[in-house]
């Protein structure tokens, strides 16, 4: 199998344009006919279904969860990007396009990059006009903020829950479409498996979690907005119930996936507390505008630290080692997430970690507070301010600035960060690999299109801070929109399909199967219990820093647990009720073939790029190396049968709007 | 710490629920929902149906959670949601009560969780602004007040949770309808459908069962965002007018 | 359904009622306390007598009084029937802890509106049955002050009622109970109306508690005083 990327031909800032005005549409009366399935509700696929519906297709959209708007979209705190040049700092659509692609560490496709950065106004033009309540100056006028790996300001925030606002303006164009009929919304329904008939996917196999029945729709085609798979990781920010189900379940009907390896660390989150621990929770990349991350320059320092016979603030200044500002004077604090994240491990491997188990640095304010208190206090027109008085100023304007994460922090440590120097470690975030799709979003697998983080296309080897939301939203409200016509237009003729088709039964049944045998197992261990030995396996050998032996290792050790897992799983009730373990079951199921698919790419990609960190393949200084020679693909990965071994699929990354280079942030 | 916890279990919305009785080691860095994995984790030891209770995030944004614990809606802690509640504010020996919210408005569908999908329906019935993908014009047009979109975050900050209902002694849904209607109405792009925004959010609300409010304020000091009932006040105002004053019947 | 029924039935159509008849209800108070306190002016009821008998012949003040009566009954049965409907709409299982929580007013005073109303409202019809209703029904004794008209006496009814210590325990008890009712019911009216600001609010909620605390004491006082000075 070939993979065509059909991006369209001529100059890289004129072919979306041309595009869309070439492109074959589809007539209002046909749009009427033809039925659109959207799985997921997030800001891609919330958009998506919304813009779909506005348009006068027919939309079926669902969620596995109790309402679109709990999507885990909803938990993006720091931003979104676009190229509006409101700040006069020289932004244009280029430099956004150029900051993502070497961003993304070379390994995302042009094209797909330059449209995201072309649509990224329209973006904010859109959500204001839904009421997104996004940060303004005092003359009403928008305002941005700086996020890791630009030197401009380009982030528009709605306090730290800018995901949060975008997904509530999603979920009400989703509402309105809702009630007006265009789509129909169908909650707690978890897809379980693509329905492909003649080879285009033609609808979805869901259960409906209230009841435990498995339920056929049928559609002209399907659009996934499921997200990331973060959370093969077990521990990670993404939220407990993410899963690679719906992505997983695509790939064993043939579709591809693609770069499974690239997965973002980010740098800034809550350190773990102890085994019983479900989750990681984030602190916004945006702290890292106003906070220094240092660690004790002197190993004894750092280990009085860690057994508690220190604070951070019992160490002298001169013996701090800010090594983010040290390293890379250029950028600072603000490296991209993967450069931060790997010299956090660095700093902590060398043993300067400063929580008890070793793994985490600070993040530190007190310059800040000084900063912003000083300016305070000339605003206010105070002379020879005592220096209680500049920090106290300065902890007003923070506080007005971060001061729900810094409640979010106090509340799950326990500790006031206005008082101690917060304590970070990295944490699994996001995932850059996904469905293979080419300039129209679908997959190899006809009529099946994948949105958002689910896909693969355009962030790289690394995503930088508020991209996924400048994404998820322009694949749904302004990409798939356009790129569904190619497909759908041809399907005009197209009845609308029958779910008493063969195939839909033979997908039923095959569902039922897998369900059934979990039940039937009867085994002595809990479904979380594989989940976290899982993520430790994946932690260890695919996480930070990966190396050969360590992969073809996991590989192993993946193989063996999840055999392990299928023979001892237990899940308790049945398949005809409300049963939350068997939903964990299929999905953990599904993540086990994912992990060893990560392990593998993992393995082949001998090269390091963005959050891809081969430790072969390093300067003499310890940065990341890339080997554009051999490896400026991205790696599509063909695996229906896991009793086979996957098939790689190349598809080579041409750089024709920007020079290939080296990337340094120093 | 050692704990005594009285569960609520109820097979479904037609079967009688019950409270059972858990034993359980906990620790204090431990965060409510953690304790409860580990309590489910020893019933799956036993071979016994774990405890179903709703939760996505644990970061206090999805608005999943949804627990009454020691008759409060996401436990003690103001301004807290359950997953981000901690252990360390229970002491050793405590006897803690798990419910679930308990509303007409909101079916048990399984031990803990209920259907809180009336609250999509009251957004459905007009908790959005009419434009369409496309039809915008430049973000900047239009100046907002610095205050108004400071207040319209501060409405638009719910999460869906429902624990105004839950809380409020009249099971009430005023201080969720208000906070959309308050959101969409201080936005001058809201504010152009605010009169039939609000008439046709208060009817679904009537519609769907919920008590009426007595301005207890039960709302606002269990809202895990602190909503204030500064928006209930709104939107009696959008409502009132809406009804007497605007020509629309 | 016509809009205007439509807007009547709605739950702010139905707060809207309670809160403009509470406002009424909270006025008429302080105008019959400002009567009243001539009850304690040291002139053998002379001031009060002919209050009295004013109120009861002025035509405009019988039509007030009347509106007056509407609206009591009004606050009752709609207070009553928003009870249950609120106590319906928790459902058929209660909780089984409650431990309720509110911002500036009080929570129990708050959630025990309509129990606090009933015990005004059976406050209300005694007191009605032990003054009005005896005057109406002439049941009351005549006085003549310096040769003028003869008027009913109804200082020397509220003497006599008030020698009695079970009626001036009765009343104090009542108007505490009041007093809780308005603790929450003052500012309530406003809030419902949507009359919130956040200048005002605060100066409405402190006079709310003054306004709770001043005027059923100035009620209270009266039976006691008058206990006092006549036992």
């Amino acid at each position: 199998m070939s993979l065509n990327s059909n991006i369209p031909p001529g100059p890289m800032s004129d072919k979306w344009t041309d595009y869309k005005s070439k492109m074959p549409l589809v007539s209002p009366d046909n749009k009427r006919r033809l039925e659109v399935i959207v799985v997921g509700t997030g800001l891609a696929g919330a958009s998506a279904a919304a813009s779909l519906g506005e348009m006068g297709y027919n939309v079926k959209c669902f969620t596995f969860h109790d309402s679109p708007r709990r999507a885990h979209s909803i938990a993006a705190q720091g931003g979104i990007n676009a190229a509006k040049n409101y700040k006069n700092d020289g932004d244009s659509v280029y430099r956004l396009f150029y900051d993502t692609v070497k961003g993304g560490d070379y390994r995302s496709r042009e094209a797909n990059v330059h449209r995201l950065a072309e649509v990224s106004n329209d973006i904010i033009d859109q959500c204001v006009a839904q009421g997104v309540p996004f940060a303004r100056e005092y003359s009403g006028m928008l305002d941005n903020r700086s996020f890791g790996g630009v030197q401009v300001e380009r982030t528009f925030y709605a306090r730290g829950q800018t995901g949060q606002q975008l997904l509530i303006g999603a979920y009400q164009a989703l509402s309105r479409q809702i009630s007006l009929g265009t789509v129909t919304m169908y909650n707690r329904h978890e897809m379980l498996e693509l329905v492909v008939v003649d080879g285009k996917a033609r609808g979805i196999i869901a259960r409906n979690l209230t009841t435990g029945k498995l339920e056929r729709f049928a559609a002209h085609c399907v659009v996934l907005g499921t997200g990331g798979y973060g959370n093969v990781f077990y521990l990670s920010t993404n939220a407990m119930n993410c899963n690679v189900t719906a992505g997983w379940r695509v790939v064993k009907k043939g579709a591809m996936m693609a770069n499974p390896c690239y997965t973002q660390i980010h740098p800034t989150c809550i350190p773990q507390s102890g085994e019983y621990q479900s989750k990681l929770t984030l602190m916004s990349e945006s702290l890292r505008n106003d906070g220094r991350v240092w660690v004790p320059a002197k190993l004894e320092d750092a280990k009085a630290i860690q057994e508690g016979r220190k604070m951070g603030k019992d160490i002298p200044e001169e013996d701090r080692d800010y090594y983010l500002e040290r390293r890379y004077p250029a950028f600072g604090n603000l490296v991209p997430r993967d450069v931060a994240s790997r010299a956090a491990k660095v700093e902590c491997d060398k043993g300067h970690g400063v929580v008890a188990t070793g793994l985490g640095v600070y993040l530190d304010f007190e310059s800040a507070f000084e900063r912003y208190g000083k300016s305070k206090a000339h605003s206010m027109n105070l002379h020879n301010p005592s220096t209680e008085k500049i920090r106290e100023l300065g902890v007003a304007e923070i506080e007005e600035k971060y001061g729900n994460l810094f409640e979010m922090y106090e509340k799950i440590t326990g500790e006031n960060p206005y008082k101690t120097p917060m304590k970070i470690y990295p944490a699994v975030h996001y995932t850059m690999g996904g469905l293979w799709v080419d300039y129209n979003l679908e997959t190899n697998i006809p009529g099946l299109f994948a949105l958002g983080e689910c896909n693969f296309s355009d962030h790289g080897a690394n995503r930088l801070g508020a991209s996924a939301l400048m994404q998820g939203l322009a694949d749904g409200y302004f990409v798939v929109p356009y790129t569904i016509g190619p497909f759908l237009s041809k399907e005009i003729r197209t009845p609308k399909f029958s779910t008493d088709l063969p195939e839909f039964a033979q997908a039923e049944n095959a569902v039922k199967e897998r369900l059934q045998n979990f039940l039937d197992n009867n085994g002595n261990q809990s479904v979380e219990s594989f989940h976290r030995r899982l993520g430790k396996i994946m932690w260890e050998h695919c996480g930070m820093a990966r190396n050969a032996e360590g992969l073809k290792k996991a590989i192993g050790l993946i193989r063996e647990l999840r055999e392990e897992f299928h023979k001892d799983v237990f899940v308790p009730g049945t398949m005809d009720e409300f049963n939350p373990e068997l939903e964990k079951a299929a999905r953990v199921a599904d993540f086990f073939e994912l992990g060893e698919l990560m392990c593998v790419d993992a393995l082949n990609r001998k090269e390091s790029c963005g959050g891809h960190f081969r430790e072969e393949s390093r300067t003499e200084e310890g940065e990341a190396k890339r080997d554009d020679e051999n490896f400026a693909y991205a790696a599509a990965w063909e695996w229906p049968d896991v009793k086979n071994d996957p098939v790689l699929h190349k598809e080579h990354l041409k750089f024709e709007a920007i020079e290939l280079k080296t990337r340094s942030y120093k | 710490m050692k704990l005594r916890l009285k569960v609520w279990r109820q097979k479904s919305a037609n079967d009688k629920g019950y409270f059972e009785d858990h034993t359980l080691e906990a620790n204090e860095h431990m965060s409510f929902l953690e304790m409860m994995d580990v309590m489910n984790e020893e019933l799956i030891q036993q071979k016994k149906e774990p405890v179903a209770f709703e939760h996505d995030c644990r970061e206090g944004i999805c608005g999943a959670c949804s627990l009454v614990i020691n008759g409060q809606p996401h436990g003690p802690m103001q301004g807290t949601t359950t997953c981000q509640l901690h252990m360390r504010h229970f002491n050793d020996g405590d006897t803690i009560h798990i419910e679930p919210y308990r509303a007409n408005a909101f079916p048990v569908i399984k031990d803990l969780v209920v259907d809180r999908s009336s609250f999509d329906r009251i957004i459905q019935a007009g908790g959005y602004i009419s434009v369409s993908t496309g039809q915008a014009e430049d973000g900047n047009a239009i100046p907002i007040n610095r205050n108004d979109s400071s207040l319209a975050f501060d409405a638009a900050t719910c999460i869906g949770c429902a624990a105004c209902v839950a809380a409020c002694p009249n099971a009430s849904a005023m201080l969720f309808t208000s906070a959309k209607v308050s959101h969409l109405a201080l936005l001058p792009q809201g504010k152009v459908e605010a009169s039939r925004r609000a008439l046709k959010m208060v009817n679904q609300m009537d519609e769907e069962g919920f008590g009426r409010c007595s301005n207890i304020t039960a709302c606002e000091a269990e809202c895990p965002k602190g909503i204030s009932i500064d928006n209930i006040a709104r939107m009696n105002r959008e409502y009132l007018s809406a009804s007497l004053v605007g020509e629309e019947k | 359904m016509g809009w205007f029924s439509r807007f009547l039935t709605s739950s702010i159509g139905q707060k809207l009622i309670m809160s403009l008849t509470g406002l009424f209800l909270i006025l008429f108070l302080m105008v019959h306390l400002a009567g009243n306190l001539q009850l304690l002016a040291d002139d053998g009821g002379h001031s009060f007598n002919v209050y009295a008998d004013f109120m009861a012949h002025n035509g405009l003040i019988q039509f007030v009084s009347k509106g007056n009566f509407f609206f009591i009954v009004l606050h009752a049965v709609l207070g009553i029937s928003l009870w249950l409907r609120n106590r319906a709409a928790r459902g058929g299982q209660k909780y089984a802890v409650t431990n309720v929580r509110a911002v500036n007013t009080h929570p129990g005073f708050a959630k025990n509106m309509a129990v606090l109303g009933v015990i005004v409202f059976v406050f209300i019809l005694i007191h009605l049955y032990q003054f009005w209703l005896q005057m109406k029904l002439d049941n009351v004794a005549l006085v003549s002050y310096e040769g003028g008209a003869e008027l009913s006496d109804l200082y020397e009814k509220v003497k006599i009622a008030f020698l009695n210590p079970m009626f001036v325990i009765f009343y104090v008890v009542s108007m505490a109970v009041i007093a809780f009712h308005l603790w929450h019911g003052f500012q309530s009216a406003f809030q419902s109306l949507g009359l919130n600001h956040k200048k005002y609010t605060p100066i409405i909620q402190f006079l709310g508690k003054v306004y709770a605390i001043l005027v059923p004491l100035g009620f209270a006082i009266i039976p006691i005083i008058f206990y006092l000075k006549n036992s």
